[in-house]
């Protein structure tokens, strides 16, 4: 049994809870053991990286060393920002011991970096991992062709972000989705930012990057695309209809999270996968598979 | 831009373009400009300067044009542009430090948003550990004198079950006071 400290982050109480939801329900299906790291606090995200550069490691650097105290040896974040903040922590305490002292400092617990930091994804990519959903799908998603959108801060920079997956056209979510038996579709925009963080400031400009990725996936086929980041998510679902209006385009493209995508084949129920939760409808999509 | 005498702007911000360097970990003097951090940058069709003509502008010592460009605030960190230089610089990591250096030197012209989106937010981390999102907005929208920004997404939200409506209050409340105040003196 596989097991790993788990840093949820704040969206996945809130916006991303679909997200949890699914989560929780295949790991339970698959044997995963998902240990949540006790007290833990917001990363500060952008906000912290932008105001203070201390306080933007001591924060994430807080929650790893938390997660020392629990049986594992690899900590995930679902939320690719959360995850982009324990990534600086490993790489810039990591190569810099004064600096790691100096956030020590402000901790009430040492941050030792015994706890490595682990892609998401790669939770259920690895290769023994992989081989197990294969053999547990009851539900094959036939005919369901998926663009795989990862995102920009899981997989850049890699060799900031521990990416074992290549950066441009990555693969592992790609290889669950053919796992699952559906096609993952090739297309150019499974790691163009989506500007989620320009949502309260350039909206103009966030609108644009929704609506490249939303065109792009439709013209290559898709019925829907995976996310892998609730923000990221949040942002092509919930923004959708706002883009449609501002484009004169109807899309209706689903957003489901890979984690939802893998539970429909194990054959969970989708209301136990939180598929209710989606903003855009995917009914259609459901129909198609022959699940709803 | 208007006209420069580079000879001169060099020389006296030279100082600036060190700190720059030294405080980035990035040495910037190796670019090429080969503008390939450009061509992938998603935010490039709404900035004043493409993020290679900034990096040409550090090292000619332009701190104003810099520091007072829309460029560093329409960055969104993507990291497109680290995870291609062919030079292997940071641009992301500079476009970081700039607008750190920004706030502190006051030119915050195309940043009011952003400065206030950020204190709203780390607001309520340092008052309850988490990010409590009502609560950040209202103080949002205080700051910015817009009682209905984002309107359009809260009501969404709610009705689908995904707003918080309580913060959560951490048991390391005063260790997370104590880095704020450590970093940022008291937080804002
Ligand atoms: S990609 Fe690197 S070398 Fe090329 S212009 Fe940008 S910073 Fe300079
Ligand atoms: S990090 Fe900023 S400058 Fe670099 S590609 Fe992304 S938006 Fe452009």
């Amino acid at each position: 049994m596989s097991k790993y400290a788990l840093y949820p982050g704040c969206s996945m109480e809130t916006g991303g809870i679909e997200y949890a939801i699914s989560s929780d329900a295949i790991a339970e299906a698959l044997g995963i053991d998902f240990l949540e790291v006790p007290d833990w606090n917001c990363c500060g995200a952008s906000s912290a990286h932008m105001t203070d550069h201390l306080l933007s490691l001591a924060l994430p650097a807080r929650i790893m060393a938390l997660a020392e105290t629990l049986p594992v040896t690899e900590i995930v974040a679902p939320c690719a920002a959360c995850h982009a903040r324990m990534a600086a922590v490993e790489y810039e305490l990591g190569r810099d011991n004064d600096l790691k002292q100096k956030v020590n400092s402000l901790l009430e617990r040492p941050y030792t970096g015994k706890v490595k930091l682990k892609y998401y994804i790669d939770v259920f990519s690895n290769p023994d991992t992989l081989s197990q959903i294969e053999k547990s799908v009851k539900k094959p998603l036939e005919g369901l062709k998926v663009a795989c959108y990862y995102g920009c801060l899981f997989v850049k920079p890699p060799k900031m972000v521990n990416f074992i997956d290549d950066p441009e056209n990555p693969q592992s979510m790609d290889n669950i989705i053919r796992a699952l038996g559906a096609e993952p579709i090739p297309w150019p925009y499974k790691t163009e930012c989506c500007g989620a963080s320009l949502g309260v400031t350039d909206e103009d400009l966030c609108n644009k990057l929704c609506n490249d990725i939303l065109r792009f996936a439709r013209d290559a086929g898709a019925d829907c695309i995976s996310a892998a980041c609730p923000l990221c998510q949040a942002n092509l679902d919930m923004r959708q209809v706002t883009v449609e209006k501002k484009y004169g385009i109807s899309y209706r493209m689903p957003i489901p999270f890979f984690t939802q995508l893998i539970g429909l084949a194990l054959g969970i129920n989708p209301n136990s996968l939180g598929m209710k939760k989606l903003f855009v409808d995917p009914a259609r999509m459901l129909k198609k598979l022959g699940v709803a | 831009m208007g006209e420069v005498n580079l000879s001169q702007v060099m020389d006296r911000n030279r100082s600036f373009v060190d700190r720059i360097i030294e405080e980035s970990g990035q040495d910037i003097r190796q670019c090429y400009q080969c503008a390939k951090c450009t061509g992938g940058c998603p935010g490039a069709v709404h900035m004043d300067y493409p993020p290679n003509q900034i990096i040409r502008m550090l090292m000619l010592g332009m701190k104003e044009e810099v520091l007072k460009s829309k460029t560093i605030w329409v960055c969104m960190g993507c990291n497109t542009c680290t995870t291609r230089c062919i030079r292997d610089i940071e641009v992301a990591g500079v476009m970081d430090i700039l607008r750190q250096k920004a706030i502190k030197a006051g030119y915050i012209e195309h940043a009011k948003g952003v400065i206030s989106f950020n204190d709203s937010f780390l607001w309520t981390v340092r008052s309850f550990g988490r990010l409590f999102e009502p609560g950040m907005a209202i103080i949002n929208n205080v700051r910015l004198g817009n009682f209905m920004k984002d309107m359009q997404f809260g009501l969404p939200l709610m009705l689908k079950g995904k707003a918080s409506m309580l913060p959560h209050r951490l048991k390391g409340r005063r260790e997370m006071a104590n880095i704020f105040k450590k970093t940022v003196q008291g937080g804002k």
